[in-house]
């Protein structure tokens, strides 16, 4: 791996490539590796420093008493960072995965924690797994109910490329025939404990509603392929700090080694993109523009085609800043509406409550995937005073230590009593559709830069009421679902967690049919510059319900074989 | 083990919110100078060996659990938290003397044990009544509690543990066998 910051190296640094794809996370990582397989050759900057699989993981081993404050952080370190140490799974044993709010400021017009990952594989390291397919009406909801523009692909032009991911990456799940939550290649789902199947069979029968093993990106049971990149998940459920055993998906474990052993990959870590240059006579972009993250020195980078995925905003801002006497307004950016229809996930509620009985019951350790209860809102026909549907995640429990009937305050009888399980619980919580709108924007500022002389980001991006009539109907259907199980002493938890810490912020540079009110055709082209692809959250022309990560990959998949029939047919 | 999970279970057996729970959870201070010396580590070591002894399995002095709450409170706990715990040592002392006529180190193992059973009742009923300020002896069984189920012996030897499980199972008879960790 070319892996250096280019200022050690004797000879000249190349700078011409077939493609160069901006950022390695789950995205870039699947456009190099179509990329190079097809023959290309590829050169993947990446804004961060390199990440090596297993080698770089500091902290994969370590078990819990080896931490100072057994996994808390100095709060120094937390006062430093007040947006980032409140991303989920963020303490002292994945710190390093992410970055620190200081180094990289952007401008919150109205509250929005940003939440970015800025290394070789990107967030794909730190990511929550869950992969589930979108269904044909996720698609075509935000069109039929008068809530967004018409998606330009359906469910029909993405299956394959989902069954391309799915068997490449490792997904496991049940097949289980639902029609909003379509199947695909599975490797053995994770059990049911014995509270989620009682829930299963509360939620069939007196909801007629699914509650099933969540698909999640973990290697159950490994493939020839797996069995080639030495990946199987062995549930030490320690995902986040990087998996020496490649047990789930990431870039590093998966994608990346990939491209890396067709010989056609470069990976240049500490490359900050600035922009994109456009050239007017041909009409195409011939390259990118690069600052050093270490020297800060301008480097320029030419390729034939181009893929943005640097994680939806940062690709905003690449193209919001790519401006030429053609794109006074950034690359592509003809209607103006680059940086607008800012989407993201509403997780602002969850509740959990606890069950007599299944005292005989345990399981053998933990597993790292939840179970999910598919949207069932808003699905053939608007039945809500509210649009876009939810989907729920849920896992039943038992407590770690024993509280209940314990027979003595201390001593020897109290050390074993409180040792055993305790009460089984259960908890669930939502994630929810949100209205990509106009006025939910992301802009560059027009003063303030970074040290690497990029203008800084502007977020306004905000809920609003639809999103806290969703909040308020998952409440009722989450507490009916739990009572009808027989849970006890429900807790239900509403935050007020701004946007951003959902993960999930998608849009700005959406796909269209239509160029008056799209960016991005069906291929994921800029609609006026045909050899620049944006295939990250960018991309997006509505939120649906589902994790999104794995539709990333497909389209990233479908539009990097597609550039490369367009490339040897010579119409790029 | 899970530390929210850990956090939650330590309220309930105590009776009141973990105590720096929330640094627990959130951060601590690293501190140059310890707060407590040698003989408080020794002096905790022999309450939290009471509370969590060593049976067939490791007990709080083999997890080193004196250690743990020196540095907890000293780096995790405020100073009127602090205060208390250090006041705590003088008044289990004045306690012991009074009921045993000797400090509580001196102590039998069945002294100690009738004597703390007593004073977890009082911190039992204080909290009760007074969620802000908690009773010394709340601090000391809450830390004991996190610091030997999060240390390798009482995560390992008395919980159980797998550092490379492979096969999970989901809904498996249960015959009594301790939590996995």
């Amino acid at each position: 791996m070319a892996g250096s910051s280019g200022t050690s190296v004797k000879q000249e640094e190349i700078t011409s490539f077939d493609a160069i794809v901006v950022g390695s996370g789950i995205s870039g990582g699947w456009a190099a590796k179509e990329l190079c397989e097809k023959g290309l050759k590829t050169l993947v900057l990446e804004r961060g420093r390199n990440v090596e699989h297993i080698k770089d993981y500091p902290t994969a081993n370590t078990p819990v008493w080896d931490f100072k404050y057994r996994g808390a952080l100095p709060e120094k370190v937390l006062d430093a960072n007040p947006y980032i140490s409140k991303a989920a799974g963020y303490d002292a044993s994945t710190a390093h995965f992410f970055i620190k709010d200081a180094d990289h400021p952007y401008i919150q017009e109205k509250p929005f924690e940003w939440i970015r990952g800025y290394q070789v594989g990107g967030k794909s390291l730190i990511w929550g797994r869950a992969c589930a397919r979108w269904s044909e009406m996720d698609f075509t909801a935000p069109h039929r109910y008068g809530y967004g523009i018409e998606w330009p692909i359906g469910y029909n032009d993405v299956a394959p490329w989902y069954s391309h991911v799915e068997k490449f990456i490792g997904v496991c799940g049940n097949k289980e025939g639902i029609d909003t939550m379509p199947d695909g290649e599975f490797l053995p789902a994770f059990e049911l404990n014995c509270v989620e199947q009682h829930l299963k069979e509360a939620v069939a029968s007196k909801f007629n509603r699914h509650y099933v093993s969540g698909r999640w990106a973990q290697v159950t049971q490994p493939q020839a392929i797996h069995k080639e990149q030495h990946r199987q998940c062995l549930s030490r459920n320690l995902c986040m700090r990087g998996c020496p055993l490649g047990g789930y998906f990431s870039s590093n474990a998966s994608t990346l080694p990939a491209a890396e052993k067709t010989g056609n990959l470069t990976i240049r870590p500490f490359s900050v993109v600035h922009s994109i240059i456009y050239d007017e006579q041909s009409g195409k972009a011939t390259g990118v523009k690069v600052i050093d993250a270490n020297t800060k020195k301008e480097i320029i980078f030419h390729a034939k085609i181009i893929f943005l995925n640097a994680s939806a905003l940062n690709t905003n801002l690449v193209l919001l800043n790519s401006t030429s006497r053609r794109f006074p307004n950034g690359l592509g950016n003809d209607n103006g509406l680059l940086g607008k229809y800012i989407g993201f996930h509403n997780y602002r509620a969850g509740m959990s409550g606890e069950f007599d009985g299944f005292e005989d019951k345990y399981y053998k350790v933990s597993k790292p995937s939840e179970c999910i209860i598919p949207n069932f809102r808003n699905v053939y026909q608007k039945d809500t005073d509210f649009v876009g549907g939810y989907v729920i995640f849920s896992a039943g429990y038992r407590e770690k230590l024993n509280d209940k009937n314990i027979p003595k305050a201390l001593g020897a009888a109290f050390k074993d009593a409180i040792s055993k399980p305790g009460k089984w619980g259960a908890y669930m919580y939502m994630q929810g559709e949100t209205i990509p709108k106009e006025s939910n924007h992301v802009r560059l500022s027009k003063d303030k830069k970074d040290e690497w002389g990029i203008p800084l980001l502007i977020t306004s991006v905000d809920y609003d009421d639809n999103d806290d009539k969703m909040v308020k109907d998952f409440i009722e259907q989450g507490r009916a679902m739990l009572e009808a199980a027989g849970a006890k002493n429900i807790v239900v938890n509403e935050n007020r967690q701004p946007p951003g810490l959902d993960i999930h912020e998608m849009g700005g540079v959406r796909m269209g049919k239509d160029p008056a009110n799209s960016l991005l055709n069906e291929w994921n082209q800029l609609h006026h510059c045909k050899n620049v692809f944006v295939t990250d959250g960018a991309c997006m022309t509505s939120t649906g319900n589902q994790s999104p990560s794995i539709l990333y990959m497909s389209l990233t998949a479908r539009a990097a074989n597609y550039a490369v029939e367009q490339l040897k047919k010579g119409a790029l | 083990m899970n530390r929210r999970e850990l956090i939650k279970t330590i309220s309930v057996l105590t009776g009141a919110a973990l105590v720096g729970g929330e640094l627990f959870l959130a951060g601590c201070r690293e501190r140059n100078e310890p707060i407590f010396g040698e003989h408080d580590i020794a002096f905790f070591d022999e309450v939290a060996e009471t509370i969590l002894p060593r049976t067939n399995t490791p007990g709080a002095k083999d997890a080193e659990v004196g250690k743990f709450i020196a540095l907890y409170a000293s780096d995790c706990y405020n100073k009127m938290q602090q205060q208390t715990l250090k006041q705590g040592i003088t008044q289990l002392n004045d306690a012991s003397l009074k009921e045993f006529k000797a400090t509580f180190v001196k102590l039998s193992a069945e002294q100690k044990n009738v004597l703390l059973t007593n004073v977890d009742k009082d911190a039992k009923d204080h909290s009760r009544n007074n969620t802000t300020s908690p009773h010394y002896f709340t601090l000391i069984k809450q830390l004991t509690l996190l610091g030997f189920f999060t240390s390798k012996p009482g995560a390992t030897e008395v919980l159980r543990y797998l550092p490379l499980p492979g096969g999970y199972q989901g809904c498996i008879d249960y015959n009594g066998e301790t939590a996995w960790s």
